[in-house]
Parts: structure tokens; C-alpha cells; sequence
């Protein structure tokens, strides 16, 4: 069985996110960039099936410019067998991706797409859930524990009541969550093999899809700067100063 | 339980270069112009090149020029040629003009971020076929079997802070190779153990170092004059502490602003961070940071010694360049010209003779060391204070440092007075309002991150000090003199605790260099762990 992981190149966790002074974006001059931590705890997962051996081949997939090779590196240094780029025109957003995802998994044929539950730049939560509805396949969304049944797979799902085991028929759509697993750390050797093994480009022409031009950004700004506090003197002065505000 | 001792995975290179700084980049790519079929590997403890890259920084081109001819067709992406040069002495209210040394003219020189000056050489340096390993920590150094060095070893990851192997614990690596270079910049952990190892200071003075804090704002519209370099003295130091401010305008709207103590001052109650934040409240520099923001800042102790604390910068298997080995021109407060060429010069040894051997007497003779012959006697003249350590420059300065007579430099660890000796300062300090409110504030901005499940990378060798003398003495300076608010002493039922906060570190050595009893060490954390600098 393969298995495909999508891998998204966002902002790094650590990087203190500052929105460009034209409101057009977020600053991304000599910011870190990084795999997604949720598209990082997927592959982690497809590699953990392999070498468990439920899995043949694990394909780490990215959509974007020719920078989000790093990122595909960074996965094929983790382990996975072989990576494919689609370089996109114009904006990308999750229904595209969807539609990029869905003509790879119709051309890879994996038993099952291991995508994050999002990504941490637009926090989107959408890109899983609208390929499955369009390959026509079972999703199991916010996964936190993801077990292989023969042609089916149990998985543990984060709700807001606890926790909800659901069962999917493969080849299904899996996003997971943060406590599914702990990803590993790249060894400096797996860097070097990592630049061998194939890295395909597609062009995003290639693959007959329409662009989703059916959102659009106005602007981003960021939250409003917090006022001042004041220090009170005594527990007195302050309900006092929360009744002025109208707080209590 | 520690971790387990399975030997060692190996990867073997030709030449292996420890921190992918100014003089460990340089050094990498012109092995490659001279050597093209040598492997080179370049490891740096940073997340990624640049983000322990901390510098003002104005820089020379010279070895620039050297080293890729066609850069300026090509440059970083932050670099602004240098319009201006205004040099202000300043008191608690008012500030003067002085007159700019000509070490610090600076017509012809550049404005840059030397942490994305480093990214765009590690660029050229991995086209030209260099590996770089970011993100990887060199945590020791591997000895040949004839006791000389050959290579590092990659420190663990995913070792808990008992020791303890985590579950994602994933051993560390051993690169061997028949020259290491060792490029970690000010302090470096594995060179502080080889100098010691191969007595390499025996005949230098005892080294001595700066604190230079730097925070990059983007500033109200209008207040950035772009290629304007300033700088200034006096306020808030007192006479007797040798240091300064720079401001740098970059563009779009964007300004450099930093601050310099020598870490050879007396007072066990100063703080050079207050320090820095009391400047930036001056009257004069007040009103350019106003309405503006802060971006991101840091804190990177800085090389001072010189040509007298130069220690031998080679021994068998490996050479020390760049300010890991002392190369930085204080009376010009620039070091990345001089970090260049001595990683050019160590590259050009390498290629010629395949050994460390005869590395010293080459670099003694060369230009990096006739720079720092000239003005030898400039920095140490600022021990008898402000202004005889002007007098003295102009003079040294008016010799071009031909005089015989060599002053010495003395370590900055002893230089603390005891709390009971020590008059308290007059320093007109004043209540604050610009960012950042306090140095946990600060810490932010400098991104900041190690896994709080690791061992404790600042190593007390003798815990005791800290509560006994040094608490009688210094009054606990570590909580002080540390940027990042590291050293904390807590108040317990059995009396003072010293608690580390281990994560906030920007790794910048300073605790290291001027804790009078010299029991913190400082070692490695987990690879990646550190500082994210952007910018700066």
C-alpha cells in the first residue's frame, strides 16, 4: 500500500509573525520557513507504517514555487521513499490543493492520503475534507491514534465531547492532530541521501485542473496593539475600576 | 541511566568547519575555488545559517571583493552603502559632537543584517558544493588516534533533562576529517577546551570580550535616513566602562540600534542590558524610536583582545579562525573583514599543504594581523578610563601603533569589584517607556527556543560559589550581567536558590566570560535549539 503525506512550507513556529505594513501579507523576507508541524506528525505516521510494514511506499507531495523543495527534502530526509512538487500559477488555496491532491492520489492510487489537520499559516482546516468529498472516499479528521485493520482503518478522533473512534474504509482521507505521534529527528547522513532520491516536478498546467478563484483576501492586519494596564492599590479599587468598565 | 553508548554512526570529509559564520562561509568557499574536488562539510548549532548570526553591522568589502568578485552585481539582501558618519559624546541630558576617528570612517563600506549575509553566502557556498548542516550542534571534538584533532562529534537529540534517553533519542554523528575548522565565533565552546587542551594562550594575554545588545525597529515614517552611521559614548556608561552605541539606517523605514559594554567593567550592580534600554531613552536617540516597533533583537558577546590576546590558532588537525580565534578590530568596531580574510587565509593554507602546521606564522605575517598591530594599544589604553583612553588612541592613532611598548590586556572575570569596595554609581538613570518593558520581554523578540526536556546546557561547576561568596561578594552579578534573564536567585525556606532557565539563552556567552569564580560553562544544547534571529 501507499501511502501519500502532504507537505505544506509555512512560516516557522518560532518566527514572530509581522504583517507587512501595506497589509498585502505576512513578512516573509528572511523568515525561517519550515514544514508544517501537522504535515510533519502525517509523514512521521506514514513512516511508522512502513517500517511496521502496512505500508510499501510513503510519497511526500507539496504544492508550491520551487522553494518548497527544501521542505520536500527535509520529508525524504525523514524517510519518505520519493517526492513530487506541483508548481502552481497564481494563488493557491485549499480547494485547489484539493484538486491537485485528487489527480495525484487518482495517478499514485495510495490506500491512504495522510494530510495535517491544517496548516499554521491560514489555519484553513479545509484541504483534506474537500478531497475526500471529491475522490468520493470516507475521512477521519483530527486523528490521535490511527490504527491499520486490513482493508480498513480504526482511528481515534479529538472532538470537542473527547474522544470518537471511527472506522473508514481505504483508501480514505486522514488528518491528524497534534498528539498522534512525535515526530523524529532528520540524522545528518539521512540529509545527504535525501538528495538522491527522485524529486518530480509537475507543472500545474499539466494536470488540467481549474484554478479556484472563489475566494479572495481583502487584506490582513494585525490584532490591535493592547492598552495599558493600570496597577490597582488594593482588592477595593479594583472591582471598583471593573464596574467603571462595565466588567462586573 | 544515560544514553546509550552504541558507537557512533561516521561520516568522513576532507575538511569539516564548525559555524557557518563570516569566517567559517568564507573559508568553505574558497576551499571549493582552490580544491574543487574536496568535501567540505559546514555544521551550525542554529536552526538555520543566520539565526545565531548577531553583528551591527557595518562592513568592509575588501575580502568581499576577493572572495566573489562579481558580488556587488549579486548582493545581500540588506545592504546599504554608508552615506554618513556622525560620532556624538554624550551626557545624561545633552549630547555633543565629536570628531569621527578615521578607523570609523566609513565611506565605501556597507550597511548590512550579517545574519542574511551569511545566508546569501551560504548560498554560494552550497553551489559551490559545500554541505551545510544546520540545525546540528558540534558538541565535542573527535581525537585522531596520535591525540590530534580529527573531526566533531554531533551532540545527541532527544536526550531528557535527567540524561535519559527520549523516545525520539537519535544519536549524534562522528565527522572525521584531517582538518577541522573551528569558526564558532566569540567564546566558542570547543575552542575555549582546545586552547585549554593544547595550551594554545600560553604566551597571549588573557583574552577579553564585549556585550553588544541590538534590537532592529522599523521606525515612524520619515525618521530613517538610509546609509547613516551613528554612534556614540558616554552616557550611560561612566568613565570608567568602555563602551558605545551604534545606530545604523537601513531601509524601508528600518533601524539598527545597538549597544556595546566591555565586559572589563568594575561595578558588580551594573547591567548592560539596562544599560542599553537607559540609551535608547536619551533625549537625543528618544525621539527616533518613538511611534515605532521593535522587529527583533539579541545579545552576542563580542571578541576585544586582539593582537596581544591572539592565542596560537593552530594545533595538530585544526585551526581556529575568525573571532573564535580573537581577529576583530575594536578602535574600527568591525570584525566580519577580518573573520573573512582569516577564513580565506586558513582555506589558501589548507589547499597548500594539507595541514594545520605553519597556519600561525602564516596568519601573524599576514594583513589580518598587521590591522590588528596598529592599533594594539587602543582598547587596553580605555582601562585608566574615558579620556586618557582618548588622549591615548589619538596618540596611538597619530603613530599608527609604531610605538614599542605593547599594553596589556588583563581577563575580564577579575575585573569586578566587591559590592563592599565598590562605590554605587551616579548614572541618572530614568524611568522607562519604550519597549521592551523588561528582559523576559525582550527575550521574545529574539524567538528564542530550546526543548525544556533536555540537560541544562549552562553547567555549574561548583554550585556552592553562587550562594556563598559570590552572593556576599557580587551580590549574585549573574542576574545582572545575563541579556536574557537566565540566572535567577529564588528565595526559599533554607535561604537563596539559583535557578537556570535554561531556555531562555540567546547563547551569547556572556555568563561564561564574566562570572568572577568562573563556574558556569557553557556547553551545547540540542542542535536547533538557540536563538531564530531575523535580521539581525
Amino acid at each position: 500500500m501507499k501511502v501519500l503525506v502532504g507537505i505544506k512550507r509555512v512560516v516557522d513556529y518560532n518566527v514572530r509573525i509581522k504583517v507587512r505594513s501595506d497589509g498585502s501579507g505576512v513578512e516573509t523576507d528572511g523568515v525561517k520557513m519550515s514544514v508544517n508541524p501537522f504535515d510533519e506528525i502525517a509523514l512521521e505516521e506514514a513512516l511508522r507504517m512502513r517500517e511496521a510494514g502496512h505500508a510499501s511506499e510513503v510519497i511526500v507531495v507539496s504544492v508550491g514555487g520551487d522553494e518548497c523543495q527544501q521542505q520536500l527534502r527535509t520529508g525524504l530526509a525523514m524517510g519518505a521513499d520519493r517526492a513530487i512538487q506541483v508548481r502552481p500559477e497564481g494563488e493557491v488555496q485549499p480547494l485547489t490543493v484539493a484538486r491537485i491532491l485528487l489527480a495525484i492520489a487518482q495517478r499514485e492510487q495510495p490506500g491512504l492520503v495522510l494530510l495535517g489537520k491544517q496548516a499554521i499559516d491560514d489555519d484553513c482546516n479545509q484541504t483534506g475534507q474537500m478531497l475526500a468529498a471529491l475522490w468520493d472516499r470516507p475521512q477521519a479528521t483530527f486523528a490521535s491514534r490511527l490504527e491499520l485493520a486490513g482493508e480498513a482503518a480504526r482511528v481515534t478522533r479529538e472532538v470537542d465531547a473527547g474522544l470518537e473512534t471511527i472506522e473508514v474504509d481505504l483508501p480514505a482521507v486522514v488528518t491528524v492532530d497534534l498528539r498522534l505521534n512525535e515526530p523524529r529527528f532528520v540524522k545528518l547522513p539521512d540529509i545527504m541521501k535525501a538528495k538522491r532520491k527522485p524529486l518530480e516536478v509537475i507543472e500545474f498546467g499539466d494536470l488540467e485542473i481549474a484554478p479556484d478563484p472563489s475566494m479572495a483576501v481583502s487584506h490582513h492586519a494585525p490584532p490591535p496593539p493592547r492598552a495599558r494596564g493600570i496597577m490597582v492599590e488594593d482588592t477595593a479599587q479594583l472591582v471598583a475600576e471593573l464596574k467603571n468598565r462595565g466588567l462586573l | 541511566m544515560n544514553a546509550p553508548a552504541e558507537p557512533r554512526e561516521v561520516m568522513a570529509y576532507d575538511v569539516v568547519i564548525v559555524g557557518a559564520g563570516p569566517a567559517g562561509l568564507a573559508c568553505a568557499i574558497r576551499l571549493k575555488q582552490l580544491r574543487e574536488e574536496w568535501s567540505v562539510a559546514v555544521i551550525e548549532k542554529g536552526a538555520e545559517v543566520g539565526a545565531h548570526i548577531l553583528s551591527g553591522a557595518v562592513i568592509e568589502p575588501g575580502p568581499l571583493d576577493q572572495l566573489l568578485p562579481g558580488w556587488r552585481d549579486d548582493p545581500p539582501a540588506i545592504c546599504v552603502p554608508v552615506t554618513r558618519d556622525r560620532l556624538w559624546y554624550l551626557t545624561a541630558t545633552g549630547k555633543r559632537w565629536f570628531p569621527t576617528p578615521p578607523q570609523q570612517r566609513n565611506h565605501g563600506n556597507f550597511i548590512v543584517s550579517l545574519g542574511s549575509t551569511c545566508q546569501w553566502l551560504a548560498g554560494h557556498a552550497e553551489a559551490a558544493g559545500v554541505d551545510i548542516f544546520p540545525g546540528f550542534a558540534a558538541a565535542g571534538v573527535h581525537f585522531a588516534e596520535g591525540g590530534e584533532v580529527g573531526g566533531v562529534i554531533i551532540g545527541d537529540m532527544g536526550v531528557a533533562s535527567d540524561g535519559s534517553p527520549k523516545d525520539t533519542f537519535t544519536q549524534g554523528i562522528e565527522i572525521h576529517a584531517p582538518l577541522t575548522m573551528l569558526a564558532e565565533g566569540c567564546r566558542g565552546h570547543l575552542s575555549k577546551q582546545l586552547i585549554r587542551r593544547f595550551e594554545l594562550d600560553a604566551d597571549a594575554d588573557p583574552q577579553t570580550y564585549g556585550i553588544g545588545i541590538k534590537e532592529l525597529w522599523r521606525v515612524a515614517e520619515g525618521k530613517c535616513s538610509p546609509g547613516l552611521v551613528q554612534h556614540t559614548l558616554g552616557w550611560p556608561l561612566d568613565p570608567s566602562t568602555y563602551g558605545g552605541s551604534f545606530i545604523y539606517h537601513l531601509e524601508g523605514d528600518r533601524v539598527a540600534i545597538g549597544f556595546v559594554c566591555a565586559l572589563d567593567y568594575r561595578d558588580p550592580e551594573f547591567s548592560p542590558f539596562e544599560a542599553f534600554q537607559q540609551f535608547k531613552h536619551h533625549p537625543a536617540i528618544r525621539p527616533l524610536l518613538e511611534g515605532g516597533e521593535i522587529l527583533s533583537g539579541g545579545a552576542r558577546a563580542i571578541v576585544e583582545g586582539g593582537y596581544q590576546s591572539l592565542p596560537r590558532v593552530e594545533m595538530p588537525g585544526a585551526m581556529l579562525i575568525g573571532d573564535a580565534a580573537g581577529t576583530l578590530n575594536v578602535p574600527k568596531v568591525k570584525g566580519t573583514h577580518q573573520a573573512m580574510r582569516s577564513g580565506m587565509l586558513a582555506a589558501e593554507h589548507a589547499a597548500e599543504h594539507g595541514t594545520a602546521e605553519g597556519f600561525d606564522e602564516r596568519l601573524r605575517n599576514s594583513e589580518v594581523m598587521a590591522e590588528l598591530r596598529r592599533v594594539r594599544n587602543i582598547r587596553p589604553g580605555f582601562r585608566r578610563g574615558l579620556w586618557k583612553g582618548l588622549a591615548n588612541a589619538a596618540l596611538e592613532t597619530v603613530t599608527g601603533g609604531r610605538r614599542q611598548r605593547t599594553l596589556p590586556n588583563h581577563a575580564d572575570h577579575t575585573a569586578l569589584e566587591r559590592v563592599s569596595e565598590h562605590a554605587a554609581a551616579q548614572r541618572a538613570w530614568r524611568e522607562r517607556d519604550l519597549p521592551p518593558r523588561d528582559r523576559l520581554a525582550w527575550v521574545y523578540f529574539a524567538a528564542t527556543e530550546h526543548d525544556e526536556d533536555q540537560p541544562v546546557h549552562l553547567q555549574i561547576l561548583d554550585p556552592e560559589v553562587c550562594t556563598t561568596r559570590c552572593g556576599v561578594e557580587f551580590n549574585h552579578p549573574c542576574t545582572r550581567f545575563c541579556p536574557a534573564n537566565v540566572y535567577e536567585m529564588i528565595e526559599e525556606e533554607h535561604g537563596l536558590r539559583l535557578q537556570i532557565n535554561a531556555a531562555n539563552c540567546v547563547h551569547c556567552k556572556t555568563c561564561d566570560i564574566k562570572d568572577p569564580y568562573q563556574v558556569i560553562n557553557w556547553v551545547a544544547p540540542e542542535g536547533g535549539s538557540g536563538p531564530n534571529y531575523q535580521n539581525l
